[in-house]
């Protein structure tokens, strides 16, 4: 088996997942017959991070495209740079982390290359029948074995968690020039500008107690038990995103992978349902409680305490159970 | 601005989910269906382009019988048509199988933009609407979060979502696909005279051959996936479920986060 994996980089420095994608992409190699990885490296201005990955990790080899036109990611210039590679080299797998950015332009590559696209793979598993894929469906409530069919290069993205980025093992890889012509892979979008989601941000990442609402409380003029209670304990309150979307609370107060990351002594996730966009923004909590009237949803494998029930009822008892300790 | 938006009809999220006896998927009966969120995101952004401009919204769903409902709404709220992709053939596709039907529907007519949501709370594949793109070979943006046209139509100003609270602004040319996300805007509800009068809506169902699309090209034959099944995951080692009625249960919970986890 011949398996690639294309890094993703900003401002010469790997983004956090690669190195995830790395393990992933290992492993992948090791169960299909023990072949080397080889490494794609994108951007402009990179040849310092190039000769760093090379030297840190086992991989055959570590192709670089380094020129202006990659300088910053647009769908444009990337799709046409690994075309033309992919399309050359034919590689069975291609990984990727499943990040913003590759969920961006992976699509596109797939369908332009005519190659087959399987994307936030959770694990893999092999039968008699060969690979079977692990990837969450319906809000990660479930999870789906998928398998691959047919011919031709597949597209894999990894989802965020899945694969230790530690497990990532270490070596060299031959430092080599990636395929094709740069010139002509001209970006397709002209990027303005950055800004912060919401202007000022309010800062969730110092507080020591957190109290979040999910969708599950409701409505906007429902939020009173989540206020309580954060009140109560001296907390900050934040949400999941739904809750942001129908306006209860502002932008800023949104945990998750388009929001804050945080990391409180205590986070207590009341009416949501723990999908992984929600939970990489909050399971690094040292105790994290959950209320939730399903008791099959997913926040509550990584909780360490939950409470299965309606949320407008064991809100407002834990509320007055809290200010009671508090008096004694 | 004549716009298409493609919507997906998808599991209530409020539903209790079973597995089907077969295992290979969800148990589909008596089962609530709702528009896909972002889709829903995506039809008020494109309603409203419409309305600022001065054009039309045609909503294009593929799925079987039951997503006329879907299609339906998008007409009481204001679409003028609908498009619905009907033929058993085009079902339980991959992006790449679904993008290749829809691209095709669309391609039919002419449209200066087409609008998806940015991923379907069911399979969550997350790339037919840049699939669609491709095979127009118009540029796309997924994750976007603000679409303003500038005078004149020939170009967008985007807004997309980056990781960890950051947005992009990009300029792009139309026409293009935007992938939308949630929270773009606030959707319309739909009144009673717009539920009359959807009614009276054109409803189209091309046929695969009107498309030009062979049976294995589309549907789960063109697809290179294959969800064999699907299970409710291992809880790991999980919370531990604190029982009794709500003011027993708090109070134990606060003992617990006492004197066990030394938290409070
Ligand atoms: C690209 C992308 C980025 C995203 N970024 C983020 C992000 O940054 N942050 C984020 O949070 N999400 C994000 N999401 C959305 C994410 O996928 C989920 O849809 C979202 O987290 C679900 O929020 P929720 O749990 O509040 O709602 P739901 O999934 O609808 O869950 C509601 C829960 O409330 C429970 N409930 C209902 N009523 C009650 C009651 N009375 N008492 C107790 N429990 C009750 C239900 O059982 C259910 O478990 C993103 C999605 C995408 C595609």
């Amino acid at each position: 088996m011949k398996i690639w994996i294309v890094l993703e980089q900003k401002d010469g420095e790997l983004h956090r997942m690669s190195r995830e994608a790395i393990a992933a992409a290992q492993g992948l190699a090791a169960a299909t017959g023990g072949g080397s990885v080889d490494a794609v490296l994108l951007g402009g201005g990179i040849a310092t991070l190039a000769e760093k990955v090379a030297g840190g990790y086992a991989l055959g080899s570590v192709r670089v495209a380094d020129h202006p036109n990659l300088a910053a990611y647009t769908p444009g210039g990337y799709v046409a740079a690994l075309s033309a590679a992919i399309a050359a080299a034919a590689p069975d797998w291609v990984v990727f982390p499943h990040t913003y950015q590759s969920v961006d332009y992976m699509a596109r590559l797939a369908q332009g290359l005519g190659a087959g696209l399987l994307p936030e793979v959770t694990a893999f598993e092999e039968d008699a029948q060969g690979l079977l894929f692990s990837r969450p469906v319906l809000g990660g409530k479930l999870v789906a074995k998928v398998r691959v069919r047919g011919e031709g290069t597949m597209l894999l993205s990894v989802q965020s968690g899945a694969w230790a980025a530690e497990s990532a093992q270490a070596g060299s890889g031959e430092l080599v020039t990636l395929d094709g012509d740069l010139a002509a892979a001209k970006p397709d979008r002209e990027i303005l500008g950055v800004e912060e989601v919401g202007g000022e941000q309010v800062d969730l990442t110092k507080a020591e107690v957190i109290v979040a609402a999910g969708r599950g409380v409701g409505g906007a003029d429902k939020m009173g038990v989540i206020e309580d209670l954060a009140a109560a304990l001296g907390a900050e309150i934040a949400a999941s995103r739904p809750v942001i979307d129908n306006g209860w609370l502002p932008r800023d107060r949104q945990i998750g992978s388009s929001g804050q990351t945080v990391a409180p002594k205590l986070y207590i996730a009341a009416g949501i349902s723990g999908a992984i966009q929600h939970t990489v923004g909050m399971k690094g909590s040292a105790v994290v409680v959950a209320i939730n009237k399903d008791p099959g949803a997913p926040i509550f494998s990584l909780s360490n305490y939950g409470i299965v029930g309606d949320l407008h009822e064991v809100l407002p008892a834990l509320t007055k159970a809290i200010r009671r300790a508090k008096e004694l | 601005m004549r716009v298409a938006v493609c919507m997906k009809q998808v599991p209530d999220t409020e539903a209790r989910l079973r597995v089907h006896r077969d295992g290979s998927w969800i148990d589909e009966e008596d089962l609530a269906f709702v528009i896909n969120e972002s889709d829903e995101y995506a039809l008020e952004e494109a309603l409203r382009i419409a309305e600022k401009s001065g054009g039309e919204v045609v909503v294009i769903s593929l799925g079987p019988e039951r997503v006329k409902e879907a299609l339906r709404k998008g007409l009481a709220l204001g679409a003028a048509r609908a498009i619905h992709l009907k033929d058993e053939a085009f079902l339980g596709g991959d992006a790449l199988a679904t993008g290749k039907a829809l691209a095709a529907a669309i391609g039919k007519e002419e449209f200066d933009l087409v609008l998806t949501g940015s991923q379907s709370d069911d399979v969550g594949y997350g790339g037919t609407g840049s699939v669609v793109a491709g095979h127009l070979g118009w540029p796309h943006a997924w994750l976007v979060m603000g679409i303003e046209i500038e005078e004149g139509g020939a170009h967008a100003k985007v807004t997309r979502e980056m990781e960890s609270g950051l947005n992009e602004i990009l300029r792009i040319a139309l026409p293009a696909v935007f992938e939308v996300q949630a929270g773009i805007n606030h959707p319309r509800y739909a009144s009673l005279k717009g539920i009359m009068k959807a009614k009276r809506k054109p409803m189209a169902e091309p046929t695969l051959e009107e498309l030009g699309l062979n049976p294995e090209g589309v549907g789960s034959a063109g697809s290179r996936i294959e969800v064999v099944s699907v299970a409710f995951p291992e809880s790991g080692a999980g919370a531990e479920i604190i029982e009794g009625d709500p003011e027993e249960a708090a109070q134990v919970l606060v003992d617990k986060l006492r004197k066990e986890a030394k938290v409070l």
